[in-house]
């Protein structure tokens, strides 16, 4: 090798096609999320409901219009700080109903166990979800149990589904966005993946971090009550605040502008987010709600979130633009802009 | 929050911006060396808030993005076996190969973990005596101490079950080729913090005084590279070509010793081949021969793997500050972060990559 010849023959590889098989990252809420469900999932089932791709089905019976919606929770470590799967799995269901403006009613609860589990665990986790069912004002009305070989799970996965009563007159959807609408921010961002992640891998960071998990429809149903023009409600869980507001930026084929300064992040998520070079834009949250609302709404929901236990440190973190329509951009502190993309797969830790 | 707000203040930036545009009265080309100074740049904008005559251009400075393509063919090669564990820092397993990355050896059933540090490696050998831990350890000379100690741990415990796939990196080397590279543009260097953090910034004051090029070594928020681009502009305004410290909060003249004996003590100097770039005599590290029972490269027989780098991306010129990310026709079209036709697209401290993420609605726009 001879100094100073590498600079004068640079040359680069070229990548792989992507793989044949299931990754992580396709269960990571991003791009590749994205791309398997169009390409794969949707074509075998489409039809008018569910290409709506809404966090939950809405479906007329019997006169009344309701809100169904699924979720399956495999969460590593079961118990962390603030809850544990069980009270995941209820609020996550609860919640892609309540983003549908519906109120929550009836769960069903599906316990996939590994052979060899604990039943101490379990009974823990059953207590989590009967808990949780309290609170969120649901019943738990039907389920399932069934038991694979040690090995082919990872102690209990969990999946529930949820009916709830659509609120009348109301319809959201991540397709209607305007230029000129507002984006609302229920509250700080990160909390619950910085939980996990700091439970999961050991870390111990200042001061311990608990999942924000929470059922968010009585925020929501005080929300509705203003009457005011709410466009679109998402529960920005896997893939962040970035994911969500990405994904209604595409659907709505409009910009979304957010202000860096505005967006709320506890001390501590922002410090484990430093150290281990992660953005909390694309950290999971599970008891926190977006609002897309008209402009001349905005500061009533606004002053009507902070009123709700779930919404007291509310903030208005961005605008809907025409501008660069599909694009999430943000403002940064110094006064510049920078794009805040959907990721392809899970974020990664970078190395320094 | 402490520590971070400070050097990230939007009025002290906006100073900053307007005194480096006071002392400009001439066109200068700075780069940045480190990956994660790269990042800052772009990610925060900085480069937007300079005068049109300073131009920033981006370093070779992303260990990931320089890890050879036979390195990570042998990583995937290592991880596929029944009997091994390999663990890496997170952004390596998305690294694309000859063929597929570490993620799709996870997928076929190989045993791939992330860790945040080489200790983390060492504490799982530990545990699991019955699995053969192999560490993919990357990295400049910021890593590659805490790496060398992980080693000389094993050693010391006798640890028989865990090794190391190292590629390290050494920044003087590669800005020295970059510096008698003919088509050269770069007049002044913001000098990387994190390194000279361990190894001091003595090496510089050769480069300097060979070249008679400014290197202000800098750190890593907005004002670091602010401040030592206006440290920069200065000299070259002055026509003085020294090397100064604008990271004084981390950097000495000497660095940090004891990191230096690790490393001395656990890896030689060896030639070392850069991905996107090619050969650069003695800019790697290798292992000891007294820690030859530690290489995975070894006890993998994968010493032999070789991978040719096919001529696709124009990450040269990029390197070497002739042309940006957005000037390359595949850039957000063909060459994209899943999709990388070259080095500096793997990571996000990569400056195709950056560009990329933060900036593509106003560089190479409409293409995107």
């Amino acid at each position: 090798m001879g100094a100073g010849a590498g600079f004068e023959a640079l040359s680069c590889p070229t990548p792989a096609p992507a793989g044949d098989a299931i990754l992580l990252g396709h269960g990571s809420g991003g791009k590749m999320s994205a791309e398997l469900l169009q390409r794969l999932l949707l074509p075998a089932l489409c039809n008018p409901v569910l290409d709506r791709l809404e966090d939950q089905a809405m479906v007329e019976a019997g006169g009344a219009r309701l809100a169904f919606t699924t979720d399956s929770f495999v969460v590593k470590p079961l118990f962390f700080p603030g809850g544990d799967i069980g009270t995941l799995a209820v609020n996550g269901t609860v919640n892609d109903l309540a983003m549908g403006g519906a109120k929550p009613l009836f769960l069903s609860l599906a316990l996939i166990l590994e052979e060899g589990l604990p039943l101490e665990p379990l009974r823990r986790v059953m207590a989590s979800v009967r808990a949780a069912a309290d609170a969120a004002g649901v019943s738990v009305v039907t389920g399932d149990t069934k038991v694979v070989e040690r090995g082919s799970g990872d102690g209990i996965f969990v999946n529930t589904s949820g009916i709830g009563l659509a609120a009348e007159g109301v319809e959201l959807s991540a397709a209607y966005a305007r230029p000129g609408d507002r984006v609302l921010l229920s509250g700080t961002i990160g909390d619950h993946g910085i939980a996990i992640l700091s439970q999961r891998e050991g870390l111990e960071f200042g001061g311990a971090m608990a999942s924000d998990t929470a059922a968010l429809y009585p925020l929501v149903e005080a929300m509705l009550r203003t009457r005011a023009a709410i466009r679109c409600l998402r529960d920005p869980t896997r893939g962040g605040v970035a994911s969500s507001l990405n994904e209604i930026a595409a659907r709505s084929g409009v910009g979304i502008e957010l202000d860096e300064s505005a967006i709320p992040v506890h001390d501590a998520v922002r410090g484990a987010c430093e150290m281990l070079g992660l953005d909390p834009l694309y950290v999971a949250n599970e008891g926190k709600l977006l609002a897309i609302v008209g402009r001349e709404d905005a500061a009533a929901l606004l002053a009507a979130m902070r009123a709700q236990r779930l919404g007291l440190e509310a903030r208005m973190i961005g605008t809907v633009t025409g501008a660069h329509p599909g694009m999430v951009t943000m403002r940064t502190a110094l006064g510049t802009s920078r794009i805040v993309d959907m990721l392809a797969g899970d974020q990664l830790p970078r190395i320094c | 929050m402490q520590y971070l707000d400070e050097y990230r203040d939007a009025k002290i930036a906006r100073a900053l911006a307007a005194e480096i545009a006071r002392r400009t009265t001439q066109p200068w080309v700075l780069m940045e060396i480190c990956g994660g100074q790269t990042h800052t740049l772009v990610r925060y904008g900085i480069d937007e808030l300079l005068p049109a005559g300073v131009e920033m251009v981006h370093g070779p400075g992303c260990p990931v993005c320089v890890t050879p393509l036979e390195t990570v063919d042998k990583a995937i090669a290592i991880a596929a076996r029944p009997e091994v564990t390999l663990l890496s820092y997170g952004d390596m397993l998305r690294v694309p190969g000859s063929r597929g990355d570490l993620f799709q050896v996870k997928a076929a059933g190989g045993d791939v973990r992330i860790v945040y540090a080489p200790t983390e490696a060492l504490k799982f050998a530990r545990a699991h005596p019955e699995r053969q831990v192999v560490f993919f350890a990357v990295g400049f000379e910021t890593t590659a101490p805490a790496n060398a100690m992980a080693v000389w741990q094993a050693k010391r415990e006798g640890l028989r079950n865990f090794s190391m796939l190292a590629s390290h990196v050494l920044v003087p080397p590669a800005t020295r080729a970059l510096l008698a590279s003919p088509r050269t543009r770069v007049q002044g260097f913001i000098g990387p913090g994190h390194v000279c953090t361990v190894m001091g910034t003595r090496e510089y004051e050769a480069l300097a005084r060979e070249f008679r090029v400014p290197i202000v070594v800098g750190g890593f928020e907005p004002l670091d590279l602010l401040e030592a681009i206006l440290m920069l502009v200065t000299q070259l305004e002055q026509g003085r070509a020294e090397v100064e410290n604008q990271y004084v909060r981390s950097v000495s003249q000497v660095g940090n010793p004891q990191a230096q004996r690790a490393l001395a003590e656990v890896f030689a100097v060896c030639d070392q081949k850069w991905r996107g770039i090619g050969g650069i005599a003695q800019s790697g590290l290798a292992l000891r021969p007294e820690y030859a029972a530690f290489d995975a490269d070894r006890l993998y027989g994968t010493a032999g793997f070789s991978a040719s780098e096919p001529a696709e991306c124009m990450s040269a010129a990029v390197l070497q500050g002739l042309r940006k990310p957005a000037d390359c026709p595949a850039f957000a079209t063909r060459c994209t972060p899943d999709t990388p036709l070259g080095a500096p697209m793997v990571s996000s401290e990569g400056a195709c990559a950056a560009y990329y993420l933060y900036r593509r609605h106003t560089a190479g726009a409409g293409r995107a």
